[in-house]
């Protein structure tokens, strides 16, 4: 008789969900702020994409190779990176500009560490901090939107913060996409359809998102421009790379807080720091250096946010 | 004495195995010039020390070694920084406040306090030799990858015209992270050798 008794450990009820099913799902709710970049901007911004991937996953494959590990591009992980590598470019970049930020971003932002899972910081954002300390003068310089004649124009950020921002945009056009940006984030739109597929699944939470939109809209507003309270916190969060940030690299599994409190925390800091170098720092944009510095303090807050162990502690009060 | 001599290149080598001196590393490591200066004088000044160190250390108390050692490091600096000042006042000016630093160079005082101190005059003299280069090495290799990234130069020579270097290999955040990968490169040439 055949046995049909199965015996195993627990748990022993399962979804069909991995690591590579969630990177393939968050690659899938950002292909609309893609697509909304290349009507925006044309079809450099297409190659810039594609360049950010390729490389992306050429750099995994090779240096898995080299250090005799399995090669795992297809999991999707090294893609994403590229995506929003590619997404957080300007997209009028010399073609190598893309090629060495994703090489940078894989291999100095994650496979030094180890690989998916053990990197301290979002590999996408070290490439892009990289590029943007190396090369400014290409990360700085924006193409105007909807206009294919190769015209730089300013984002309304850069404008804020040298006292130009003249208000010639309305919000409906902020949430759009029509301005200067970088590829992926000028769509809001496109951005939150994503992001809603992302809740719909169930792959992110509210906690980053929420808590770090609102202590940024909630600090721009209070220390405005015209004294307390009387800050624009609606342009705050339709410009900028905030909405592409807060959701989809804010809450990249591997660097941000494991229990809810944390990421409420983890959240609000990055709220507070972004409006922090947006107001006084040297930089009109502060996201992806907020995000880096709050990645950097995720162990910590991972060490004080510890859920209690069911039964252990609270000895002594309950006694 | 040739193994005190090699050791301080390959095998204790003062920035890649002991990781000392990182300060002036980090610091002057920006053009190949400024590492070979910065690597000779501190060459010269351990020499001098190792040896001297070695040459009165039964006379040195116990409880006031260290600011023996000091006294006698900063005889030699003051000796490398005069000279620097009157026949190179320009690489002088460019490794600015790190030539006096050298008094403090963990390698100088280490040497003095591992070595020379318990050791021979020849034998101090040739660790001291081993060290200095080992050292200037480690920093030609560095600031030559630095210089030719972070200023597409090297030794003040544009190599090739139309090249964006990356500035950030040339900021204090590429010198960390050149040394950091460096760092890594060599542990796992070890461990790769112990296997």
């Amino acid at each position: 008789m055949p046995n049909k008794l199965t015996v195993s450990v627990s748990p022993h009820i399962h979804k069909d969900e991995s690591v590579s099913l969630i990177m393939w799902t968050v690659v899938v709710s950002l292909i609309p702020a893609g697509v909304a970049g290349m009507v925006i901007f044309g079809r450099s911004a297409l190659w810039v994409v594609l360049l950010g991937i390729i490389t992306a996953l050429a750099t995994e494959a090779l240096i898995q190779l080299v250090s005799r590990r399995k090669v795992t591009i297809l999991d999707g992980s090294a893609f994403l990176t590229g995506l929003l590598l590619a997404y957080n470019l300007p997209p009028n970049v010399p073609f190598w500009l893309p090629i060495v930020g994703s090489f940078f971003a894989i291999a100095i932002g994650k496979q030094v560490f180890g690989g998916l899972g053990q990197n301290i910081f979002n590999p996408a954002l070290v490439g892009r901090v990289f590029l943007m300390a190396s090369w400014p003068r290409y990360m700085t310089t924006f193409a105007k939107p909807l206009d294919l004649d190769a015209v730089t124009s300013a984002t309304p950020l850069m404008l804020l913060k040298e006292g130009k921002w003249a208000g010639t945009l309305s919000y409906l056009d902020l949430f759009l996409g029509k301005r200067g940006g970088c590829i992926g984030e000028v769509c809001i739109l496109a951005l939150l359809m994503g992001a809603a597929f992302l809740f719909y699944k169930k792959y992110i939470s509210w906690h980053i998102p929420a808590t770090y939109i609102m202590t940024a809209a909630a600090c721009v507003y209070v220390f405005g421009p015209g004294g307390l309270f009387t800050g624009d916190w609606l342009f705050h969060v339709l410009s900028g790379g905030l909405i592409l940030g807060a959701f989809f690299m804010a809450t990249d599994y591997v660097t941000s807080p494991l229990t809810y409190k944390g990421q409420i925390i983890f959240g609000a800091g990055c709220g507070l720091l972004t409006a922090i170098i947006r107001l006084w720092g040297g930089y009109p944009e502060g996201v992806s250096y907020a995000i880096l510095m709050m990645n950097g303090a995720t162990p910590i807050i991972d060490r004080f946010t510890r859920n209690r162990i069911y039964g252990s502690g609270r000895q002594e009060a309950a006694t | 004495m040739i193994r005190e001599f090699l050791k301080g290149i390959i095998k204790e080598n003062p920035t890649f195995v002991l990781a000392l001196g990182l300060c002036p590393t980090l610091a002057v490591s920006v053009s190949v010039i400024n590492g070979i200066g910065m690597g000779i004088a501190a060459t010269f000044v351990l020499l001098g020390s190792n040896m001297i160190i070695a040459l009165i250390k039964n006379g040195i108390p116990d409880k006031i070694r260290i600011p023996c050692y000091i006294v006698v490091i900063a005889t030699f600096v003051t000796i490398t920084e005069l000279t620097m000042k009157a026949y190179s006042p320009a690489l002088n000016r460019a490794l600015g406040i790190y030539v006096p630093l050298i008094v403090v160079n963990c390698i100088v005082l280490g040497r003095a306090e591992a070595f020379a101190s318990k050791s021979s005059v020849m034998s101090s003299f040739f660790d001291g030799l081993g060290m200095g280069v080992g050292f200037t090495l480690a920093l030609i290799l560095i600031s030559g990858i630095r210089e030719v990234l972070g200023a597409g130069k090297i030794m003040g020579q544009t190599l090739v015209k139309g090249f964006d270097p990356a500035f950030v290999i040339g900021m204090p955040s590429g010198a960390l992270l050149v040394i950091g990968l460096l760092l890594g490169f060599f542990n796992i040439l070890k461990s790769r050798k112990r296997a």
